[in-house]
């Protein structure tokens, strides 16, 4: 079941030691993390758009979430702009955390993930990579599907940059943390429960930044500082997540 | 005396938060002695198997 | 000098033998501040003049919130130095502190509900500490899940110590981010649970009772922490001597 990628071959061979030799020395290690991390980034693309069903799920998801709001409290339409930032960013946030369980799963069962921590390249330069191309294929999508959504809640159409705008740093931030919960929980059955609630609680600058940043677009204001907020908590999580992902990662796998 | 048990007319909310309190320590000496007296039984019947396996 | 003091506390057996003395020495100071504290607290400080007794509460109430962040923070703090320098006795600390952080959040929240129906009419509300105190709930209930989720004490104790590290960062993240979320709302009549300039009658048994839950975590981590180490040591002779005592 496992697919091939060439990607996947131009990896730097895999080393049955921790002690670089002549042929697996690295010439130079950042060049080769970045090259790494660009394969690895291509492979999960590439791998991806194999199962363009799978891709769809989260979005499907995050409209039948948008959905249930109107038919729970009102059809009014002046009710629901004010319920649309809440709406609009817990359906992202749920979406997001659906979508980050398959992040690791297919690497970890074929042994994939496993050649990654041996292979001697960084394995956070990899988590990075595996996380932005989780993001460009959820987060992103999501971002653009987010007016939308916001649309359907009565939004004017004004405010739709802004919520884009919105959606699509935040779920950077969310993708990344998501993928340090999806790491610690490798190989922990129906870990779907547990994983929300590491998620989750790390999760919430985003969700309370985000929400503000639309609620201000919504009303016509300008919304730099949630949105700087934002940007700020994307710029930390790029720092730290990959890192952290890594370590669980090695710890998930001895 | 039973202006102190009445605590301003507070006491429905003062002593049920005393109460709780008292409850959440005596429970935690509870379940850490508990605690170690299992973790005291495990290693005791460990050596006990190993002794029994040599 | 200090290398060698450093060095034995990484030893279970050294800690083990540490942590059966050190106890008393915790519980009954504990004891008797709490009971010093309670005492001033409840008989001998004046009603205060906007809450009246109500605001009694408070010695029962900050203790628990203090509790639940400081115990947070040595258990991150103990998660790291397990996880950097690979010493098991550090993950027992770590794994000790998780059920009493969390039952002390608990009792947090419950109090600050407590508090708030007499003071705003309502027993919940979503202002930024009972807020972050509910996260910190949270937090520590993932730490247990996670450690209780993976069958492997190692495994589990690394894990759970990359998940506690990646919780304290976020910690005043949240807790800043919650404050700024609640300043937006801010209703017109907030009542602040900690006033900023309390008499000395009032705050002396604060602090005592501060001091006594305090004393009273280190010793119920001594006593959770020789558990942990047992659980952690498996051939050792040491415990033999130990267990049949």
């Amino acid at each position: 079941m496992s697919p091939e990628s060439h990607a996947g071959h131009a990896l730097a061979p895999v080393r049955t030691s921790l002690e670089p030799t002549a042929e697996t020395a690295p010439a130079a290690p950042a060049a080769d993390a970045f090259e790494a991390a660009r394969l690895a980034l291509l492979r999960d693309l590439q791998l991806a758009f194999r199962k363009r069903s799978q891709l769809i799920q989260p979005l499907a998801f995050f409209a039948m979430v948008t959905l249930l709001f109107p038919l729970a409290v009102s059809p009014e339409l002046s009710r629901l702009r004010e319920l649309a930032p809440g709406v609009l960013w817990v359906g992202a946030l749920l979406a997001s955390l659906l979508a980050v369980e398959f992040l690791f799963r297919d690497d970890a069962y074929d042994g994939t993930l496993e050649q990654y921590a041996l292979s001697g390249q960084s394995l956070t330069a990899l988590m990075f990579a595996k996380t932005l191309a989780h993001w460009l294929l959820t987060g992103f999508p999501l971002a653009l599907m987010a007016p939308l959504a916001a649309l359907s809640l009565g939004v004017s159409a004004s405010a739709l940059p802004g919520i884009v705008a919105a959606v699509a740093v935040g779920s950077v931030t969310l993708s990344l943390i998501g993928s340090i919960g999806a790491a610690l929980t490798l190989g922990i059955k129906r870990s779907g429960a547990l994983l929300s609630l590491l998620t989750l609680p790390l999760s919430l600058p985003v969700l309370i930044f985000g929400a503000r940043a639309t609620e201000l677009a919504i009303h016509g204001a300008p919304a730099h500082a949630p949105l700087e907020l934002l940007a700020a908590l994307a710029v930390l999580g790029t720092t730290l997540a990959p890192l952290a992902a890594a370590a669980a990662v090695r710890i998930s796998l001895e | 005396m039973r202006a102190f048990f009445d605590m301003g007319g507070y006491a429905a909310f003062v002593w049920p938060a005393y109460a709780v309190t008292l409850a959440v320590m005596i429970l935690n000496i509870v379940w850490a002695r508990r605690a170690l007296a299992r973790s005291r039984e495990e290693a005791r019947r460990r050596l006990h198997m190993q002794r029994e396996t040599r | 000098m200090t290398w060698t003091w450093f060095h034995r506390l990484a030893s279970p057996p050294y800690v083990y033998a540490l942590a059966t003395r050190l106890t008393p020495w915790f519980a009954w100071p504990a004891a008797l501040c709490i009971l010093a504290g309670l005492w001033e607290g409840l008989v001998l400080a004046p009603p205060d003049y906007q809450q009246g007794d109500g605001f009694r509460i408070i010695y029962v109430h900050a203790p628990s919130a203090w509790m639940s962040l400081m115990v947070y923070t040595t258990m991150a703090i103990a998660a790291a130095v397990g996880l950097i320098w690979r010493i098991k006795v550090a993950h027992a600390v770590a794994a000790s502190c998780a059920p009493i952080g969390a039952s002390f959040t608990f009792a947090a929240l419950v109090t600050g509900a407590l508090w708030g129906e007499p003071m705003w009419g309502t027993y919940w509300q979503w202002d930024p500490r009972l807020t972050s105190e509910l996260v910190l709930l949270f937090l520590y209930l993932g730490y247990m899940g996670l450690r209780a989720g993976i069958e492997d004490t190692q495994r589990a104790d690394r894990a759970s110590a990359v998940l506690a590290v990646v919780g304290v960062v976020n910690v005043p993240i949240i807790h800043y981010s919650v404050t700024w979320w609640n300043s937006l709302h801010q209703a017109p009549s907030v009542m602040r649970l900690a006033k900023p300039a309390m008499p000395l009658a009032m705050l002396v048994p604060l602090l005592l009772m501060l001091l006594g839950f305090t004393l009273f975590f280190v010793a119920l981590l001594l006593t959770r922490l020789r558990g942990e180490v047992l659980q952690r040591e498996r051939a050792a002779s040491w415990i033999r001597e130990v267990v049949s005592a």
